[in-house]
């Protein structure tokens, strides 16, 4: 009796990875109904470890430079980030249907991987905007400018350009909490870096006092009080401030600690 | 660091928040010489404060000290309000700090009027100045211009900021004269049509030579005061179009009245600020310069103001139900945005996607279309259901007012307000 009921790949976790399986199955002419990262070992599925060859990860992206448009290709990227639980089958759908098609699928909203990968592009891109906005940095004694932030999804690669075009003078970090990594601007160029022991309170993202420059917390206190003064009270209205500014936010906000 | 200038920056904050405009957008700068800031195209917000308005730049007044006595203004000479003046350093110190912290995408300076117009509209500057020269700062700024400044400091203001903004705050000469006996239309026109003048002259400039310095590049605003003065919808709304036909204006704002001077008999006792009149004109704004409807469609003479129960797409659906229903597979990009609950995202979906194949309302759902409205004015590939003209418009207006659900989704035309 055969218990096989479906087929999966297992890949290494990486986007060139997922790229891998797309060029293994065409070639092989097997296609997957579930792709795995590595750790994951099922039942009754019959198993296929795709290597991530980056050389076959490129001809696939080349061939889908010339079935879709740049910025179709760059959503396929940026919905990689999102770290979503399935997200490597719709990226693969995706990808295969775009090679099946005569004409690119990139505008399709009636079809439900276009459609949903759409809404993935829309969660993530969202959160990207939500880090130009919500970013706060500290000023610390040694001329360094520190945040941390907590992101659903993995964006702080997509707003490095517009934080170093924007801070250029100056150098700063942005941690992810979640994910422990930074960005680091040295006045030159971003880095991805990780740090070991960071002394920063974990619940607020707040350095501690004493590495804080000297009139770091007049500004804070002063901002606190700006955003407090600028309020018209005639017009409170908390449930539109909740939906611009989500609450998960509030704790890593200047204007909201305290 | 002196501490004193954050008792200032409150009493300053205080008296600037009235000015309802705080959009960042309509210019790209990037940061070439590796100093501070940039300009992003569509502004960010980066806080929202308790009455859900965004914050986007540094609003702050230079002084709250002023020589007129309007009767709208928390500001005027006769209100016993604490009053505070910021030196030029100040308020560069602080918007460079707040900057590099991320708190803000520049700063908006308004101002009292001391001594004269020129003398205070030559400190604004002075403030503009120093931040794009000395500092190197490249970050939003949106200046106030003085109502009766000479051309000479309008055109220095408008070569340093982003904008520029006059106000004309009460929508009709007659009852400015009451409310602000010492403004006239004339000085706000003036420097209106001042500075679209240079806008465009700075935009044909541009044509013919490699390098022009952008005359205030993301153009001009304005803004109106509601509910003030006795004037209806159709008064204001045909001023909004009659100022939109000038393409450096890119922005009315109205503000609806927040009783600030309560014993003033010019103004009318209000309870509450008009907020809801205040939407529906916000919507009808959007309707002029989005959604390619024209003034005489949303007011009319025989409907001298918007509905308050209703948004003025729907209202003028319902007036209208002759052009309904529409087909969403065949229809013109024009006509699929005069559905009421389709807005500009959805209209363009629709319009992309139905190359592909023809659409129906399960498609149009999937895609995020809202169709609670909407499916009483459309037909799409299926059969046709009840729409505007089988339900007649009068027993739609009941189901739509009842429906406290719809007056929920009308909130998210609101909040495009601030972004």
């Amino acid at each position: 009796m055969n218990t096989i009921t479906s087929l999966s790949f297992t890949y290494d976790g990486t986007i060139d990875g997922i790229f891998s399986c797309v060029f293994e199955a065409f070639d092989k002419k097997q296609f997957p109904q579930q792709i795995f990262k590595q750790e994951v070992a099922m039942l009754f599925t019959q198993n296929y470890h795709v290597v991530t060859d980056e050389q076959k990860a490129n001809r696939v992206i080349a061939g889908l430079k010339k079935r879709i448009s740049k910025s179709a290709l760059q959503m396929l990227f940026i919905c990689w980030l999102s770290e979503m639980e399935g997200i490597e089958m719709l990226l693969f759908n995706y990808i295969c249907k775009s090679f099946r098609s005569p004409v690119s699928i990139e505008l399709n909203f009636a079809d439900s991987d276009v459609l949903e990968l759409s809404k993935i592009y829309k969660k993530v891109t969202r959160e990207a905007e939500r880090m130009r906005q919500f970013v706060r940095f500290q000023k610390t004694a040694d001329e360094f400018y520190f945040a941390a932030i907590n992101p659903l999804y993995n964006v702080l690669p997509m707003v490095a350009d517009h934080f170093e075009d924007r801070f250029a003078d100056q150098q700063w970090v942005i941690y992810d909490i979640k994910r422990n990594y930074a960005l680091y601007y040295n006045l030159k160029k971003t880095e991805m870096i990780y740090i070991d022991d960071i002394k920063i309170d974990f619940q607020t993202g707040k350095l501690h006092r004493d590495v804080l420059s000297e009139d770091e917390l007049y500004f804070q206190v002063g901002w606190r009080q700006y955003l407090h003064s600028i309020s018209i009270k005639e017009r409170k209205n908390l449930r539109q401030q909740r939906q611009f500014m989500p609450k998960r936010f509030w704790k890593y906000l200047t204007e909201k600690q305290n | 660091m002196n501490a004193a200038i954050f008792d200032k920056l409150q009493i300053l904050a205080e008296a600037a928040k009235y000015d309802v405009s705080c959009a960042s957008s309509g210019t790209t700068r990037k940061n070439t010489a590796k100093t501070i800031g940039s300009a992003s195209g569509w502004g960010i917000c980066h806080s929202f404060t308790e009455d859900g308005r965004c914050v986007s730049l540094l609003k702050i007044m230079l002084t709250n000290y002023c020589k007129y006595d309007c009767a709208y203004c928390v500001n005027r000479v006769s209100n016993d309000v604490p009053r505070a003046t910021f030196s030029v350093s100040e308020i560069v110190e602080l918007t460079i700090e707040y900057y590099r912290r991320n708190y803000i995408e520049g700063l908006f300076l308004s101002s009292g009027v001391v001594r004269n117009a020129d003398y205070t509209m030559e400190r604004m500057i002075a403030v503009a100045k120093d931040l794009r020269t000395i500092h190197k700062y490249n970050g939003y700024i949106h200046l106030k211009a003085i109502p009766g400044a000479s051309p000479e400091l309008m055109l220095q203001a408008g070569l340093y900021a982003d904008r520029l903004s006059v106000n004309i705050e009460i929508p009709s000469e007659e009852s400015l004269k009451l409310i602000a006996p010492q403004k006239d239309y004339q000085s706000v026109l003036q420097p209106m049509g001042y500075i679209h003048q240079r806008f465009i002259e700075s935009k044909e400039e541009k044509k013919k030579y490699r390098y022009v310095q952008p005359y205030s590049p993301a153009g001009q605003s304005t803004q109106m005061v509601i509910g003030a003065s006795p004037e209806n919808d159709r008064q204001i709304l045909h001023l909004a179009s009659f100022l939109y036909q000038q393409p450096s204006l890119k922005r009315v704002y109205y503000s609806g009245y927040v009783p600030v001077n309560l014993s003033d008999a010019r103004l009318p006792a209000l309870t509450a600020p008009p907020l809801v009149r205040e939407n529906r004109l916000y919507q009808a704004d959007w309707l002029m310069r989005f959604y390619q409807f024209n003034v005489d469609e949303i007011v009319n003479e025989q409907y001298p103001d918007l509905d308050l129960e209703l948004d003025p797409k729907l209202a003028y659906a319902l007036r209208h139900p002759e052009l309904f229903p529409i087909d969403v597979n065949t229809a013109d990009y024009e006509m699929i945005l005069r559905i009421p609950g389709i807005g500009v995202k959805s209209a363009k979906l629709i319009v992309t996607s139905r190359r592909y194949g023809r659409l129906s309302l399960e498609h149009l759902k999937k895609m995020g279309v809202v169709t609670k409205r909407a499916k009483y004015f459309i037909t799409c590939h299926e059969l046709p259901i009840l729409t505007v003209n089988e339900l007649k418009p009068e027993n739609l207006r009941h189901l739509f007012i009842g429906n406290k659900q719809g007056e929920k989704g009308n909130h998210s035309q609101l909040q495009l307000l601030f972004s």
